[in-house]
């Protein structure tokens, strides 16, 4: 009924006829727009993806809690507390597990070309749980023999083909900080800022490929609670029994503390948000331009239509709404595009850049602005349209 | 207001000047004019005589400055810009130039000035404005943009465009001006036809000679007064 109303009332489409009777000015506001928005794409769906990135090994943890050393800052700089203090936690009622992890950077060598790589090495005792996922517990059971590692193979090319090389069957030893080592794994873990690859093995190799590591001492304990436990509340209560050389945090706010630092402490977030604001401001310009010179070329013509009796309000209505097209007409090709290039992304940096809706709905948001905005400052244009002056 | 006389148009003792302070120039000087309805009024005179400001006060298109000027009796005296607007609704302009919308074809022009009748569907609009065009005899010419048409029938869709809106008065600006003498003098034929069948009045500003027969009634201005007529 609403429908067949609008259908009855609809006029002639000028906004729409304006727009496409002039396919090179829509052309150009239309790559505009897209250019824009690709560009708002690309910067913030980088940020993002470096942001997430960050905590690809901190979101796998098998853990409610997570205790820390106060002074470690981020997941490149992590300090070392005492391995008893999980030990002491245990002692909450609601703890039903710990691991301890070791988290440190080690020195990889490639088989193939030989080159040294830094790489993420994690050690915690291999009967324990540490990630999420229901294959892990095979594959850890492999590092009870010595000197066995599980290598992630979303780390970077440049620590060689192990996972193509361990798929297929061959038996791929190298050498971690100047130690021989086995791959009795694979797993996937995916690179971050950090760290261009990961390996787990079992505490035991880690402590002999790190020797200077002070026996006791652990980055990071993994902390499980019984079901229906209060969170908050066992972290408070833990904070407060546990001595002050350690730090008790719920996995979320470890993963916020991780992706914190790199947003705060580094410039990236403010390098991709002012790329992507780059991105707007020349949209807004582009598109102000298009709608800007389309009134002035039509200002007669609008003119006219006052002084037919057409009124300003359904005037700027018509300007409102060629923002309002360009606006959809320029974000398909933006939002396409967007697709397109993160896979591209993905498949040449393995960050993990993906389409959120999240942050497709925002970039439509902004292209909405950018068009109605430039649409509204096109208007102060309209009011030089003056019916008297076109007889 | 009540419309005492019936008239289309009551003018007395209009004036109204341009500029300020000393370049202030007194353009219409103390007229007064009356157009009964569906009568054909032409006004002549030399340029710059004051007819295209008179045509734009009638039209309410500018604001009038002192003395009366009621249209289909509503007095434009201190009206607000809403009525100036809504009233322009019921007054046909016909330009000099034809003035149609570049990226609207013959037919969609037309309908420019249909659109602006409340009540009626779209098909009936749309039918209405094919019907005004086939009366202007261009409806071969329906979906051909203002480009492709021309000059005389340029001004036969501006001519549809403005009947389309079903005007009371239709004020008319040296329609002919851009027009050889006979296209010129079958448009002037036509609108005042189609115009009296609306019993629709019309003012038409005109240089032009050629013309002058079609009126009812011959207006002549100079110095922004209307002479005593002949």
């Amino acid at each position: 009924m609403e429908f067949k109303n609008f259908f009855k009332k609809r006029k002639i489409p000028l906004a729409w006829l304006l727009l496409t009777r002039q396919p090179l000015r829509i052309l150009v506001a239309i790559a505009g727009i897209a250019f824009a928005g690709i560009l708002m794409f690309m910067q913030l769906g980088f940020r993002d993806g470096l942001f997430d990135a960050s905590v690809t090994v901190h979101k796998l943890f098998d853990a409610d809690l997570v205790l820390i050393s106060p002074r470690s800052k981020s997941s490149i700089s992590m300090s070392g507390f005492p391995r008893r203090r999980l030990v002491q936690a245990m002692a909450h009622k609601d703890v039903t597990g710990t691991t301890a992890v070791n988290w440190n950077f080690l020195l990889w060598r490639n088989p193939e070309n030989l080159s040294t790589r830094s790489i993420l090495a994690l050690g915690f005792e291999p009967s324990k749980p540490l990630l999420i996922d229901s294959d892990f517990e095979r594959k850890a059971k492999t590092l009870k023999n010595k000197g066995r590692v599980l290598f992630d193979d979303l780390s970077r090319d440049e620590f060689g083909p192990i996972s193509s090389w361990f798929k297929s069957g061959k038996v791929v030893e190298t050498e971690v900080a100047g130690k021989r080592v086995r791959v009795s794994g694979i797993v996937s873990l995916g690179p971050s800022f950090g760290a261009d690859g990961n390996l787990i093995t079992s505490d035991e190799t880690y402590l002999e490929l790190s020797p200077g590591n002070p026996k006791g001492s652990i980055e990071i304990g993994l902390v499980r609670l019984a079901k229906g436990s209060d969170i908050e509340k066992v972290v408070r209560s833990l904070n407060i029994s546990l001595p002050s050389d350690v730090k008790v945090m719920s996995l979320k706010s470890f993963i916020d503390f991780e992706k914190n630092y790199w947003k705060s402490s580094t410039s990236i977030g403010f390098i991709f948000t002012l790329g992507a604001a780059m991105g707007f401001i020349v949209g807004c310009v582009i598109v102000y331009q298009i709608l800007y010179s389309d009134v002035s070329d039509h200002l007669p013509e609008y003119a006219t239509l006052m002084a037919m009796g057409y009124n300003l309000r359904s005037l700027l209505g018509v300007v409102a709404r060629e923002g309002f097209i360009l606006s959809i007409m320029g974000y398909i090709p933006a939002y396409v595009s967007g697709q397109a290039l993160y896979a591209l992304v993905r498949s040449s940096t393995k960050l993990p850049v993906e389409m959120s809706f999240s942050r497709a709905s925002i970039i439509f948001c902004l292209i909405l602005f950018m068009c109605m905005g430039s649409a509204l400052a096109a208007m102060k244009k309209l009011a030089d349209a003056d019916p008297a002056e076109i007889f | 207001m009540k419309n005492i006389n019936n008239n289309t148009l009551n003018i007395s003792s209009l004036n109204h000047w341009y500029g300020h302070g000393e370049m202030r120039r007194h353009v219409l000087q103390s007229v007064s004019m009356e157009i009964s309805p569906g009568e054909v009024v032409l006004l002549t005179g030399p340029s710059g005589c004051g007819k295209t400001t008179l045509l734009t006060l009638i039209g309410a298109l500018r604001k009038v400055q002192d003395g009366e000027l009621k249209v289909f009796g509503k007095q434009l005296y201190g009206a607000s810009r809403k009525t100036r607007q809504n009233l322009r609704k019921n007054i046909g302009m016909i330009f000099q130039g034809h003035n149609l919308l570049r990226c609207l074809t013959a037919e969609q022009n037309v309908q420019m000035g249909a659109d602006l009748l409340s009540g009626f569907s779209y098909k009936v609009r749309r039918d209405q404005s094919r019907e005004w065009l086939r009366a202007v005899g261009l409806e071969d010419h329906l979906s051909k943009l203002p480009h492709d048409l021309s000059g005389g029938q340029k001004q036969r869709v501006a001519i549809a465009r403005a009947l389309a809106a079903r005007p009371k008065l239709l004020l008319a600006d040296e329609p002919t001006s851009a027009l050889d003498s006979s296209t010129g003098r079958e448009i002037v034929d036509l609108l005042k036809k189609l115009a009296s069948e609306q019993s629709c009045s019309v003012l038409m500003v005109t240089h032009d000679p050629r013309i002058l027969d079609v009126a009812d009634r011959l207006l002549q201005m100079e110095d922004g007064q209307i002479l005593p007529s002949v």
